[in-house]
């Protein structure tokens, strides 16, 4: 993916607050849940940005704000340089269209008692602009063969599938408005290894016949690292690091990045002992109550008293050629480590 | 104590230098309205003391209910142990009275499970649910029980565990309660320890710690440990030994070496080669085709072949194909087990 590629999306200093209340009748705000903390992701034409972190660092909640299923507390999001937050009415829902999401769970995320049918043909119902009322059924059944599913099947309900079956069937949905942009949050996560694999190929052909550019959240660092151009690292509402695949997983600079990437098991047993692991100590802070400063100063082997004074900026450093937002931002090879 | 349990062990026909468990042809069905499910179809595979067996395969493959029928715990109705042996030091489990086999359990074999949440009593709180293990099974006093409860829960690493004891199970954190799970677990010492998806809904920074306490704790008292997981990455990284189940039954046991660098059935193989590799890069990933049967209707023959690349006519017939002997302690249910091994 070259620079020079269309940046079909920006988020520019993105902030989702969960606000914390007390009491039932009068309710006053003691606090917020600091979910997504000022973002800044870019995605271009045609490329995955893979997004990973750990529970809770807020991807979902990222997700959630790019396809306008929740409210920003500050920030803005440009689609094609247009503010989605600012938008409203026609235009709003226009610019909508052309997000649509994947999401984890194929036994939850389909309503059971529509058919399949009625599930990828629903978006046509909120936008009937795109096909006409009788091109419907011919495109629902079109879908149906684009990510490999049975045709004759539009009639039955989501319990008739396979979860693998079921997620063709939210891919199908998420491509019925013709979108440039795909958010997959978790989209494989659920499922075995072997249906995944089938799960992911069909992601990257759409991508390759549609010029798709996605968004892929996933706590499967190898998965993420098969699918994904660029990496975005998350940790307590913040990304601390972005590159390319090589980058972050070659060359990460952030500490947290490393201790994610070295705790990862390898599946090859020779490699056993001989890994560099990083064993992080205590939890994650609360997002309610975030650490001053750099937010993984308490648990970074490297931290000195700067960490707790000044927040590091996500930005190339020094040492680190891609942005890292650490302040003793350094290579370091965990992966290959033997 | 150990007074206490090698006396009733003797009474039970305890051999203490028989196997430490055996697992032979053990059948469980669930008998449901959609028909028998046969979920473990003649599994068979052993432990040894200080040894890693990591039992592997895809949702639904029979795993969890093999760990149950081994515990007891089985749901039943509607499951039911229809044939085989489950053996600890030389005694079958399956054949005991009911009082008896709870005993030889309660004292040697403990599990831990993927959702320490709801293993554990949200009502009371840790160090009670730990006390009462050492009241009712070793007869300790409350002040003794407790103070045994704190050098346990200090043993799982729990940080402050004298003020934790107090605290109940919502107060820790996901990777916290897998460490009081694991308390619990070793609290009247087994020498078996049976962990089912251990780390399955935890981050993988919190695997790492879990797994490391894991080895470390198997370490220092020599025990036996089956893990139950679908991780691969997991599995090389700590199991001495590997089962892969596939509908119901061990297809391939090896060694963890041998596995993954020459893995003998087809399925062990293909499961292998889909996991994403750097190598992989750019590429389509590999792939089994279709999905695995019903248990309700497992294919005639070897139950893996509508999706196997090996398959021949002899496949699709019965009798299943046998654990054919690959090597010394491994076998693969393949008939062209040669083959597959043979294959690049
Ligand atoms: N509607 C909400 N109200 C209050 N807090 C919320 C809400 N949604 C999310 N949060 C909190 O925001 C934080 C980020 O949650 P989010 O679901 O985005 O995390 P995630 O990275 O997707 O985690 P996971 O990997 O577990 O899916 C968490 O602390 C969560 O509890
Ligand atoms: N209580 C029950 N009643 C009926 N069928 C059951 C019951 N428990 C398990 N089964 C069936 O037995 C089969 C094996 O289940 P098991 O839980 O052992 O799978 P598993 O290998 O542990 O899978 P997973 O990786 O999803 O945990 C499944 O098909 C399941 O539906
Ligand atoms: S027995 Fe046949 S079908 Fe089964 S795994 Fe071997 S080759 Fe494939
Ligand atoms: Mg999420
Ligand atoms: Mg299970």
């Amino acid at each position: 993916m070259s620079d020079r590629t269309e940046v079909v999306l920006e988020t520019k200093k993105l902030v989702k607050h969960f606000p914390i209340t007390q009491g039932i009748v009068f309710k006053s705000k003691v606090g917020a849940v600091q979910a997504v903390d000022g973002v800044d992701i870019q995605l271009r034409r045609g490329e995955t940005l893979g997004v990973v972190g750990e529970s809770g660092c807020g991807k979902s909640t990222l997700a959630k704000l790019l396809v306008g299923l929740e409210k920003p507390t500050s920030g803005a999001i440009n689609v094609r340089g247009e503010d989605m937050t600012k938008l409203k009415g026609t235009a709003l829902r226009r610019a909508r269209r052309n997000i649509q999401m994947v999401l984890q769970d194929p036994y939850t995320s389909l309503n059971p008692r529509m058919t399949v049918g009625d599930i990828i043909g629903e978006p046509f119902e909120i936008h009937p602009e795109v096909v006409p009322r009788k091109g419907r059924d011919k495109a629902v059944q079109d879908l149906l063969d684009t990510v490999g599913l049975n045709p004759d099947h539009v009639n039955r309900y989501p319990h008739q599938f396979s979860g693998g079956q079921r997620q063709r069937i939210g891919i199908a949905r998420a491509l019925a408005l013709k979108p440039e942009i795909i958010v997959c949050d978790e989209p494989v996560s659920a499922l075995d290894v072997s249906i995944q694999a089938q799960v992911i190929n069909l992601l990257e052909a759409l991508q390759d016949e549609f010029g798709l550019s996605y968004i892929f959240i996933a706590h499967d660092l190898s998965v993420v690292r098969h699918i994904a151009d660029r990496v975005a690292v998350m940790y307590l509402g913040r990304v601390v690091e972005t590159g390319n695949d090589q980058e972050i997983y070659e060359n990460p600079t952030h500490p947290y990045t490393q201790a994610l990437l070295s705790a990862v098991p390898v599946p090859d047993p020779t490699l056993r002992g001989h890994r560099d692991q990083i064993v992080l100590e205590g939890d994650v802070p609360s997002p309610a109550n975030p650490p001053s400063g750099c937010r993984f100063r308490t648990r970074c082997w490297k931290a000195q008293s700067i960490c707790a004074e000044q927040d590091p900026v996500l930005s190339i450093r020094e040492r680190s050629p891609h942005a890292s937002a650490c302040h003793f931002a350094e290579p370091r090879d965990v992966v290959h480590a033997l | 104590m150990t007074d206490i349990k090698a006396d009733i062990d003797v009474l039970r026909g305890i051999d203490p230098n028989a196997p430490l468990l055996e697992v032979n042809d053990l059948h469980v069905e669930f008998r449901t309205r959609d028909g028998i499910a046969r979920a473990v179809n003649g599994a068979n595979f052993n432990l040894a003391p200080g040894e890693t067996l990591a039992i592997l395969g895809e949702s639904g493959c029979g795993k969890s209910v093999t760990a149950q029928a081994i515990m007891g715990i089985l749901d039943s109705p509607p499951g039911y142990i229809t044939q085989g042996e489950v053996k600890y030091r030389g005694v079958d489990l399956l054949k005991l009275p009911e009082k008896q086999r709870r005993s030889v359990r309660a004292n040697h074999i403990a599990m831990i499970f993927q959702d320490a949440l709801s293993a554990l009593n949200p009502v009371f709180t840790v160090g009670f649910q730990l006390s009462e293990l050492f009241r009712v099974h070793r007869g300790m006093s409350r002040a003794d029980a407790k103070k045994r409860s704190i050098e346990l829960l200090d043993q799982v690493k729990i940080p402050a565990a004298r003020t934790r004891v107090s605290d109940y199970p919502h107060q820790f954190s996901g990777g916290m309660r897998q460490r009081v799970m694991i308390a619990m677990a070793l609290a009247l010492d087994p020498d078996v320890l049976i962990a089912d998806e251990p780390t399955t809904a935890l981050d993988v920074t919190v695997q790492a710690q879990i797994m490391g306490l894991l080895a470390e704790l198997q370490q220092q008292r020599n025990m036996g440990l089956i893990l139950i997981t679908h991780d691969m990455g997991v599995v090389a990284d700590v199991a001495d030994r590997i089962s892969v189940m596939y509908a119901g039954k061990v297809v391939e046991e090896a060694g963890v070496y041998d596995i993954y660098s020459r893995p003998a059935h087809p399925y062990a193989k293909a499961l292998l080669e889909s996991i994403p590799r750097l190598d992989m890069k750019g590429q389509q990933l590999n792939v089994i085709r279709g999905l695995p049967p019903a248990l309700t209707a497992v294919p005639k023959g070897c139950a893996f072949n509508p999706r196997c690349a090996f398959a021949q006519d002899v496949c699709r017939q019965d009798p299943p194909p046998p654990q054919y002997i690959v090597a010394p302690g491994r076998t693969a249910r393949c008939h062209f087990w040669r083959d597959v091994v043979g294959d690049e």
